[in-house]
């Protein structure tokens, strides 16, 4: 399986090819810059206000331009690429409502510590502020959704810029910078001198953790009866989960991780619990709320994993190992907090701690808890169950594929059902829950790792909101798999009105929908459907086998819910176990 | 850990960046922090201001306004001054009513107060003063029975006592 995408260059080579002083304007600094913080690849959308830029990038070869159809899918596909690569992802647009279209995107990745840098035009500098054609205060909309944003008022601050807005992206608690570049900014020229050295007085990311604190960590690991680890997307952003499993092997501490943890420890390890909150198992539920010490490696409390706070693990005593302060403590009180990157910490602590025979009956009813409680649906010969779907998937790819996913139902399903053994496979909007994610960030992951399966599971809803980038995968030969578990209807939405508003089903109904074949097949993108499980067992062969980009539709069940559920305002014990039971 | 509310004032040493004013009370209002009085203005060193906070919350909020604070890039530094020894001041300038006749009633509240008056209509006068809150409070009490036009307050300023 190979993308056709074709390879960009050393970057040895460039380095030297660009690195020389030279006299040009800004849009070809912001290119050769680009070059030289290691970008190889951007998504974006041409516009007046950065017509400099395009016309900079005309034939420029040294790493890859995809011109999306709308400016959601560039910012999605660029977060993907960074999701999936651990890299910067880079996204341009133009401005007014070029930049506005972003919004969602950035947002997404805030919530989800995603390093992003976004690049938008702006109207030239002597008409900002007057309501020209096109203006929109974006660093403005943005400043909430940001690390970090710029203005930049002058050609030549813009290396400086660039080189700044990449380090401050990829570092400590990652995140999307907007640099905003008014059109004469990009044309006006100086002098190009490459901008090695960082000068952020205000920005110094603690790494190493206090050793004292650590000391702290071991001992109450020795005392625990009931210990839990919930480690989170920390983990796979620090690429720490090499350390991570020495740390559970070494303890043999039970750990569940979040929505955004998954793949950030071995799913197949007999320790997992699978995943906590909402719609996570009852045994890692359970275990978090009658644990005596529950330490969170780089995961934040979000609510969807601790249900109603004054109930949240009661018992326990809370060590938090987070890159950024501001989490700790924040939702729930600590009792040991390791400031830190996830990797660091773990290294430094791995020689302190062992394993404590204290906790053995604790070991024993989590396993107990597992064999008797795991994910269950009742399955059926006649209709497809999306759950049974996921298997098919999981089965067929052995927990190798990269897998994206929208919002839904189908994604719960997915991190539920699909089986993750590697960090950056995972790919899902988890802090905003932004429907049209799924599609474009798969084309960005797929960018990222031009050999290896990329899937994108979607629900019929969500698909919509996106599908236009259909387009570039057939026009760039991007091999994305696209799934579509078609449920006729807005299914998580559904399920609520169903368990919580009493069956008032309002406007949830999606008929009008397009044949997704057909929808496919305008694009130039092969169409299959499946309706019964010979024939998904056919279409996703069939899928497999081809080259290049495929969608599969899968018909399955309208009523389907996701099980086990904790409803608002429930701690997270509480749960409608649904088939589970 | 306490849950009461107090006021804290809290000094944030700033990048002099555009925007770097929005940032700061964005922040407060998108995370529900209350702002009593936000002044800014230089510090003691070039391309630097300094922002002085006068905030409403418990022990917890104010050590989540730092840590929050501390995430902003252009944030140099954060320093809770109401947990040392102050010198808080404000400054107001109150333009009252005052006929003639009620000049010299009010001159006596100003010269108690060493208040300063700094500009006299035919019928108002502009009244300076600079204090700690409450002593601002005390004044335009006194002020009130006579007709307050207009005021304006600054907003607190603030630094820690002695060589700290
Ligand atoms: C942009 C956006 N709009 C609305 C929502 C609210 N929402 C969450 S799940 C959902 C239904 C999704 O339906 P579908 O895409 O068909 O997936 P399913 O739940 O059926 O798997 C909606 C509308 C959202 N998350 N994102």
């Amino acid at each position: 399986m190979s993308a056709q995408i074709p390879a960009v260059r050393s970057t040895e080579q460039l380095r030297e090819k660009w690195m020389k002083p030279e006299v040009i304007t800004g849009s070809e600094i912001l290119l050769r810059s680009l070059v030289l913080e290691g970008v190889e690849c951007v998504f974006g959308y041409p516009g007046g206000a950065v017509l400099y830029i395009y016309d900079a990038l005309y034939g420029f070869k040294d790493f890859h331009h995809l011109l999306t159809r709308h400016e959601q899918g560039a910012i999605h596909a660029a977060d993907g690429y960074a999701r999936a690569s651990g890299k910067v992802g880079v996204c341009i647009a133009t401005s007014g409502p070029g930049a506005t279209n972003t919004v969602t995107g950035i947002a997404t990745a805030f919530m989800d510590s995603v390093p992003l840098v976004v690049i938008t035009g702006n109207v030239v500098s002597s008409l900002i502020g007057t309501d020209a054609f096109q203006e929109a205060d974006i660093t403005g909309i943005t400043m909430p959704i940001t690390k970090h944003s710029y203005l930049v008022r002058s050609v030549e601050e813009l290396p400086r810029v660039i080189h700044e807005a990449f380090h401050i992206a990829n570092t400590g608690r990652k995140g999307p910078v907007l640099i905003d570049i008014p059109k004469d900014v990009s044309a006006d020229k100086t002098l190009f001198e490459p901008v090695q050295s960082i000068n952020l007085r205000g920005y110094n990311p603690k790494v190493v953790p206090n050793q004292h604190q650590l000391e702290k960590v071991a001992a109450a690991i020795k005392e625990a009866e009931r210990p839990v680890i919930l480690a989170g997307g920390g983990v796979v952003y620090s690429g720490g989960h090499e350390e991570l499993l020495e740390f559970v092997t070494r303890t043999e501490i039970p750990i569940t991780t979040t929505l955004l943890g998954l793949g950030a420890f071995p799913s197949g390890n007999p320790l997992w619990m699978g995943m906590p909150g909402m719609h996570g198992t009852y045994t890692a539920n359970q275990a978090i709320q009658n644990s005596d010490l529950l330490i969170n490696i780089g995961a934040r409390f979000d609510d969807r994993v601790t249900g109603r706070l004054d109930g949240f693990a009661t018992h326990a005593k809370v060590v938090h190992i987070d890159i950024d302060p501001a989490e700790i403590g924040k939702n729930v009180k600590t009792d040991i907090p390791v400031v830190g990157d996830v990797k660091t910490v773990l290294e430094l602590l791995n020689p302190l701690v062992s394993r404590s025979d204290k906790a053995d009956a604790w070991r024993s009813q989590i396993s107990q808890w597992m064999a008797d409680k795991p994910y269950k649906y009742k399955d059926s010969d006649t209709v497809l169950k999306p759950q049974w779907v996921i298997e098919l998937l999981n089965d067929t790819t052995k927990g190798e594929a990269i897998v994206t996913t929208d919002v839904g139902q189908h994604q719960m399903w997915a991190a539920q059902y699909y089986k993750f053994n590697q960090p950056r496979s995972w790919i899902t909007s988890g802090g905003l829950g932004t429907m049209g994610f799924g599609f474009p960030s798969a084309i960005g992951a797929q960018m990222a790792h031009p050999d290896r399966l990329v899937i994108s599971i979607n629900g019929d809803g969500g698909m919509q909101m996106c599908a236009q980038e259909l387009a570039i995968c057939a026009i760039n030969n991007i091999p994305v798999k696209v799934v579509v578990i078609n449920n006729q209807v807005l299914g998580m939405v559904r399920q609520w009105q169903e368990l919580i508003y009493e069956n008032r089903y309002s406007h949830i109904d999606l008929a009008g929908s397009p044949d997704f074949v057909k929808l496919a097949e305008a694009y130039g993108v092969k169409g299959l459907r499946a309706s019964n499980k010979e024939e998904a067992k056919q279409a996703w062969k069939e899928a497999m086998e081809t080259p290049g980009p495929v969608l599969v539709e899968f018909v399955v069940s309208k009523e389907e819910n996701v099980y086990p559920m904790v409803t608002q305002g429930s701690t997270i014990d509480q749960m409608l176990m649904g088939d589970c039971e | 850990m306490t849950t009461t509310m107090t006021s804290h004032t809290i000094a944030v040493l700033v990048n002099d960046q555009p925007g770097v004013l929005q940032r700061v009370s964005g922040l407060f209002g998108r995370r529900g922090f209350n702002i009593e009085s936000i002044t800014v203005g230089q510090s003691e060193e070039e391309g630097l201001s300094r922002m002085v906070i006068v905030t409403q919350g418990d022990d917890k909020t104010l050590e989540q306004i730092e840590k929050q604070l501390y995430k902003l890039i252009d944030v140099i530094k954060v320093v809770n001054l109401s947990s040392k020894p102050m010198v808080a001041r404000e400054l107001a300038l109150i333009k009252v009513k005052s006929e003639p006749a009620e000049r010299p009633e009010i001159m006596g509240v100003v010269e108690t107060f060493r208040a300063a008056v700094v500009d006299i209509g035919t019928n108002s006068m502009i009244v300076q003063v600079v204090g700690d809150t409450e002593k601002i409070d005390a004044m335009i009490e006194l002020l009130h029975p006579y007709g307050i036009r207009e005021l304006s307050r600054t907003g607190v300023t603030a630094m820690i006592r002695g060589n700290a």
